[in-house]
């Protein structure tokens, strides 16, 4: 295999995954024990259990299908089966999943009970699962990776090394061609303005201010303290992070130090632009942000950590890297890059860079993280507001 | 090359990130400016957890924070060279 290739899945869309998955997925919270027996019985499929679904509307609703129906039609997803309470919104997510192609297949529950449709639901994944494992993994180019990144329990390493790292290889991906993803809307707050001038176009810089102001605005209505007890965290402020615009500008440095983001996209919204680095509106929390990357067709994640957040998800692998000495060595299953070596000047960040990226590359070709080999497969639903 | 304790984003910088498990109060700490790659020392007035920050001069209430070049915060409680500081001498201005 030469340089800047990988081995991948070639779905119907042209899109390119990187895992296998035959996806249970229920519409709403009460569909999760039907899900979660059709997994039971059917060796090799993923049910992936969630909390909402029901009452929501208005934009929240849309959030949420658009997160479902995003997470079906990740690359790394072969098939899927949607199981919902009742036929006419698990027909929407159903509809939504097949415009790429794939095969995809819904069930509800009432007038069937679980019982019957689990083992309806059962007979469709089974056939799904042994149609999956004959497909080939293929040579694919590096530029067709879709790459996203968040940074967790982050601190004051974090900027000063494992951030760079990932800027490094950000900088490396979107130049080839890939499609790049940054987002923590709120945790940009203090650097905002630099964050304004990596905008691609005076449209694109513009487009994040507004998006950002609206975010800062919403924690300015709802806030009752200075934040310094969730943002930064506890485990930030443990770390040695004292404000939030200390960590707004470790944050940042996830994106390099030449690539431009050529848009700003809904939470879970595909980008449209082409290649490039893209800037999703979202939350910080990583669970959130991830399930929303993965949603949009992100198919791989660079998560630097400096205390040890521990994320993962269920269809887009989360690399971890860190470069805290104490991490490394208490935390040390949980770590898949570790560029401690960075704060001992025994590596540089380009070095480091190329570390993570020949990680990257083995994830891609099918390595397990340390995430997805400990169970780690956090799927979180944003929920914008209260259910009707 | 001796052990470095702990290193500066920017030259400008009132503080440094400490890198290391055991610096003590006391202790001549060796730092890395890495802007313009100069080594300074600072005396350690407190025991400086990894991953907390050294004040590299005095600062008095009132004054900003400067790391990576940036203003990150206000000064709460008046700090001195090679003094702890954290979230009991430095605020965010933003929330």
């Amino acid at each position: 295999m030469s340089a800047n290739k990988f081995f991948g899945y070639k779905r119907e869309n042209g899109r390119v995954g990187i895992r296998n998955h035959v996806v249970i997925l229920p519409l709403d919270d009460i569909s999760n024990a039907c899900c979660e027996a059709v997994g039971n019985n059917i060796k090799g499929t993923l049910a992936i259990p969630h909390a909402y679904g029901r009452l929501q509307f208005g934009e929240d609703l849309e959030l949420t299908f658009r997160t479902l129906i995003g997470t079906g039609c990740n690359p790394n997803v072969a098939a899927v089966v949607v199981i919902g309470i009742e036929p006419e919104w698990t027909q929407r997510v159903v509809d939504g999943i097949a415009k790429t192609g794939k095969p995809v297949a819904g069930f509800s529950i009432e007038q069937n009970g679980d019982i019957n449709t689990t083992a309806m639901a059962s007979r469709k994944a089974k056939e799904y699962v042994q149609w999956a494992t004959e497909l080939q993994r293929e040579e694919c180019d590096l530029s067709e990776l879709w790459v996203s990144v968040k940074c967790g329990e982050s601190d004051t390493t974090s900027g000063l090394a494992s951030n760079p790292t990932v800027g490094n290889v950000i900088d490396k991906l979107t130049a080839l061609g890939c499609h790049t993803c940054f987002g923590e809307t709120s945790e940009i707050t203090g650097a905002e303005e630099h964050c304004a001038k990596r905008g691609a176009t005076p449209e694109a810089s513009a487009k994040f201010m507004k998006t950002w102001e609206s975010y800062n605005q919403f924690i300015l209505d709802n806030k009752t303290d200075d934040l310094s007890d969730s943002q930064p965290t506890k485990g930030n402020i443990e770390g040695g992070l004292t404000t939030i615009e200390e960590k707004a500008f470790g944050n940042i440095a996830k994106i390099g130090k030449t690539a431009m983001y050529v848009d700003v996209l809904e939470p879970a919204e595909a980008p449209t632009k082409g290649p490039g680095l893209y800037f999703m509106d979202s939350s910080s929390a990583a669970g959130e942000c991830v399930t929303l990357q993965a949603a949009a067709g992100f198919v791989v994640h660079l998560f630097p950590t400096g205390q040890g957040n521990i994320i993962g998800n269920p269809i887009e692998p989360v690399i971890k890297l860190s470069a805290n000495p104490r991490t490394v060595r208490t935390m040390e299953e949980h770590v898949d890059v570790d560029v401690s070596g960075i704060l001992r000047r025994e590596m540089n960040i380009e070095a480091a860079g190329e570390k993570l990226l020949k990680e990257t590359i083995r994830v891609c070709n099918g390595r397990n993280t340390a995430a997805e080999t400990l169970g780690h497969r956090e799927y979180i639903i944003t929920k914008l507001y209260r259910s009707a | 090359m001796g052990e470095t304790h702990f290193l500066v984003h920017d030259n400008a910088d009132s503080v440094g990130v400490v890198v290391v498990e055991n610096a003590k109060a006391g202790m001549e700490l060796t730092g890395w400016i890495m802007d313009t790659d100069e080594t300074i020392t600072i005396k350690a007035n407190h025991d400086i957890p990894l991953g907390h920050k050294i004040a590299c001069g005095d600062i008095t209430t009132g004054g900003t924070i400067l790391k990576y070049g940036c203003d990150i915060g206000k000064v709460v409680a008046d700090i001195t060279k090679g003094d702890h500081v954290h979230v009991h001498n430095v605020k965010t201005k933003r929330w």
